[in-house]
């Protein structure tokens, strides 16, 4: 899987800053309250993450899939970008819905089964979770085509141009499906203003990512002709830098580009799943020790960016937003299936028609029968 | 662009044409009537497509509006559907039936659900061609019928013309439709010609049509075996059988009413297609047409159609697909009840 060597790391393991000819530069645009801010991110979504996995526990929740260890990598890279750059998600990008603005409700409604989606792309050009993986990046493809026809028919001013550039964001499990092939095949053709984003969190379920590739992932962007990179996904400043001048590097239309974020899904995959089955406490434990978000604390604490106040007023935010959630879900009802037979088709379908009459007919049925 | 507009509006509107340029009528007239609508496919450019359905479209519109897409069906429908969510009407070629497969996921997990799975926010207007059908000589995989996988998809829509006319207004208004259309054009058809009259619209696209009214049974079908029945129709006249000849056009929806209201006329109905009736489509109109009329049918519904075998070798094809004597042999076997037992 390549050497940690030619890994881009901005914030070492032990917390000390190194400087990088390219990406310090990106820092420079980041104050203070910026920095404090990328720890705020960072720090609500792993709240966040432990509350939904306690809920799932709880019964609460069908299914929850685990961002724990990923903060940095996500957060970082969604920092990097403008908002109205369009994310295509997979299911695990909980930081970066969060970072967009997606509330609690929006985005816990698909894990307790109240409903698949919940919220319009539009609101916050960010797609909607993708559970059948790859299958997102060929959507991305498309949206950036888009984005050229716009320009064409001048719906889209060229000044605007450089406001949208399409994060298509995928693991090191996915990166083995062909639509992932196909998808960088269009965005090479076409030369798509494009941005892969692969978390290489080193296992997909209970299969390890040399499994997937015996070769850095980053590597395969040279066999479709565009530029890979591989990012501590752990370091929340190099995710944040390497994400800034690809993306630069788009926006001044050099085509699709590629960053491998190196990082560790220290989580199970899924609450269904159990990772003592297959990866060593050892392997943890080393991870544990790269931990994106105590890394951070410790340099903001050292270099006085932040003081012991503003980690208590995270903690604080963080507390609110897990209540938040804890109540949301306990109060969320999913939609009624009438909901789901009126949103099959967009236009009137006769079968459904039929079926959603039969259904209520059916059903009033048994109200009268409980009346009498 | 202009030049291609001043060209549609001059034309005369009844014109004799082959299906295949009945469509490429249909995808000029959207091309020219919504800045949004592109053409994708592999070959659809210079080419004009395997089938020269395009022809002529990429030089016209340009090579930004009808697409030469890399090799990759789940690729060409998956891209379509990023270019339905930013607005776009893509109408994307998928070459051969036998290569829809590729992109199965795309269509059936992706395409048909989105709409759906947002709560009804994103709407995917993707246009799906795909030439189905066999008895054109050739080999493996371009000869399928696979209209029963695509039906048992909620959230797509399946129409299949069967005559340039129908062609014509069925492609304009998959292309219109809020929803993903798969237009399944019948490829054995495409030089079959006939009058397109492109003031005077079809029947709405998704309805059956009787087309021969007869009134001792029913022969319903679709796409490239409706010519075969109304031969089939013409034959059992001749032997004192007045048989009504139904063709379905959309399989989904189903125009279930109409093909139950024929076959409680007639009492009698056969299916045909060219697909296997094993789990075929010809089973569903069985079950609803059972359903609906029961009472009033003197024989059961039955069906022709392909075998349960992966599509033979052309060379076999003549004994595999129905003909006219298939549906006769049907017809024969339907008109044999009431058995004397009964």
């Amino acid at each position: 899987m390549g050497t940690m060597e030619d890994v881009v790391q901005l914030l070492a393991e032990d917390g000390t800053l190194r400087n990088h000819e390219v990406y310090s530069t990106y820092l420079e645009d980041l104050d203070d309250a910026a920095l404090r801010d990328l720890y705020r991110h960072m720090a609500l979504e792993r709240r966040f993450d432990a509350e939904a996995t306690s809920l799932q526990r709880q019964g609460q929740l069908a299914l929850w899939a685990p961002a724990l260890g990923q903060e940095a990598a996500q957060t970082g890279t969604i920092a990097a970008l403008k908002p109205t750059d369009r994310v295509f998600p997979t299911y695990r990008e909980h930081a970066m819905a969060l970072y967009r603005g997606i509330s609690p409700e929006e985005l816990i409604g698909t894990f307790r089964a109240a409903r698949h989606s919940g919220w319009d792309p539009e609101d916050y050009h960010f797609n909607t979770y993708s559970v059948v993986l790859a299958a997102q990046t060929l959507h991305a493809a498309g949206w950036a085509m888009g984005i050229a026809q716009d320009l064409r028919t001048g719906s889209l001013p060229p000044q605007k141009a450089e406001d949208e550039l399409v994060l298509a964001c995928f693991g090191d499990g996915a990166s083995s499906q062909g639509d992932i092939h196909e998808s960088m095949v269009f965005a090479s053709s076409y030369q798509l203003p494009m941005l892969y984003f692969i978390q290489n969190n080193h296992w997909a379920i209970s299969v390890p990512s040399s499994t997937q590739s015996r070769f850095p992932l980053a590597n395969r962007a040279s066999g479709y002709g565009f530029e890979g990179v591989r990012v501590d996904g752990n370091d929340v400043l190099a995710s944040y830098a390497v994400a800034r001048h690809s993306a630069q590097q788009i926006r001044s239309g050099e085509g699709p580009k590629l960053i491998e974020s190196v990082t560790y899904r220290m989580g199970a995959h899924t609450t269904a799943d159990d990772p003592t089955k297959y990866r060593t406490s050892e392997e943890i434990d080393a991870w544990t020790a790269k931990d994106p978000v105590a890394r951070y604390k410790t340099w903001l604490q050292n270099e006085g960016k932040a003081d012991e106040a503003y980690f208590d007023t995270v903690d604080q935010e963080a507390t609110e937003l897990a209540a938040d959630l804890r109540h949301t879900v306990h109060t969320m009802e999913g939609i009624d299936i009438d909901r789901v037979f009126d949103t099959v088709y967009a236009e009137p379908h006769r079968q459904v028609e039929t079926e959603k009459a039969w259904l209520k007919d059916y059903e009033a049925g048994f109200a009268e029968e409980e009346g009498q | 662009m202009s030049t291609a507009a001043e060209t549609s509006t001059t034309t005369p509107t009844t014109r004799a044409m082959p299906l295949a340029k009945a469509i490429n009528a249909a995808l000029r007239e959207e091309l020219n009537a919504d800045e949004r609508t592109l053409l994708i496919g592999e070959d659809i450019g210079a080419l004009g497509g395997v089938f020269r359905v395009t022809d002529g479209l990429q030089a016209d519109f340009g090579p930004h509006r009808v697409i030469d897409s890399p090799l990759a069906e789940s690729g060409i429908i998956g891209s379509s559907i990023g270019l339905a969510m930013r607005g776009y009407r893509p109408v994307a070629e998928i070459q051969f039936d036998g290569f829809v497969f590729p992109s199965f996921n795309q269509i059936t997990s992706q395409l048909a659900k989105i709409h759906n799975r947002t709560d009804g926010a994103v709407s995917v207007p993707v246009t799906i061609r795909m030439p189905y059908g066999g008895r054109i000589g050739s080999i493996e995989h371009h000869s399928e019928s696979p209209e029963a996988l695509f039906a048992h998809t909620a959230g797509l829509r399946l129409i299949t013309p069967s005559n340039p006319h129908d062609a014509y207004w069925m492609m304009r208004q998959a292309i219109v439709s809020e929803d993903p259309v798969i237009v399944l054009e019948p490829k054995r058809r495409y030089w079959l010609k006939g009058e397109v009259d492109t003031s005077t619209p079809a029947p709405d696209a998704f309805t059956a049509q009787v087309l021969r009214e007869g009134t001792d049974a029913t022969l319903a079908t679709y796409g490239p075996l409706v010519s075969v029945a109304l031969a089939a129709a013409e034959v059992a006249a001749g032997q004192g059988r007045s048989v009504e000849v139904i063709d379905v056009r959309s399989i989904s929806p189903l125009d279930d009413e109409t093909i139950a209201r024929s076959a409680a006329k007639t009492q009698r109905l056969v299916v045909a297609h060219e697909a296997p009736t094993f789990g075929g489509f010809g089973a569903e109109i069985a079950a609803r047409v059972s359903e609906r009329a029961y009472h009033r049918l003197l024989a059961p519904v039955l069906r022709v159609g392909g075998f349960h075998m992966p599509y033979p070798p052309s060379s076999q094809e003549h004994r595999y697909l129905p003909d006219i004597d298939r549906m006769l042999e049907a017809l024969d076997r339907s008109f044999a009840y009431p058995s004397p037992r009964a």
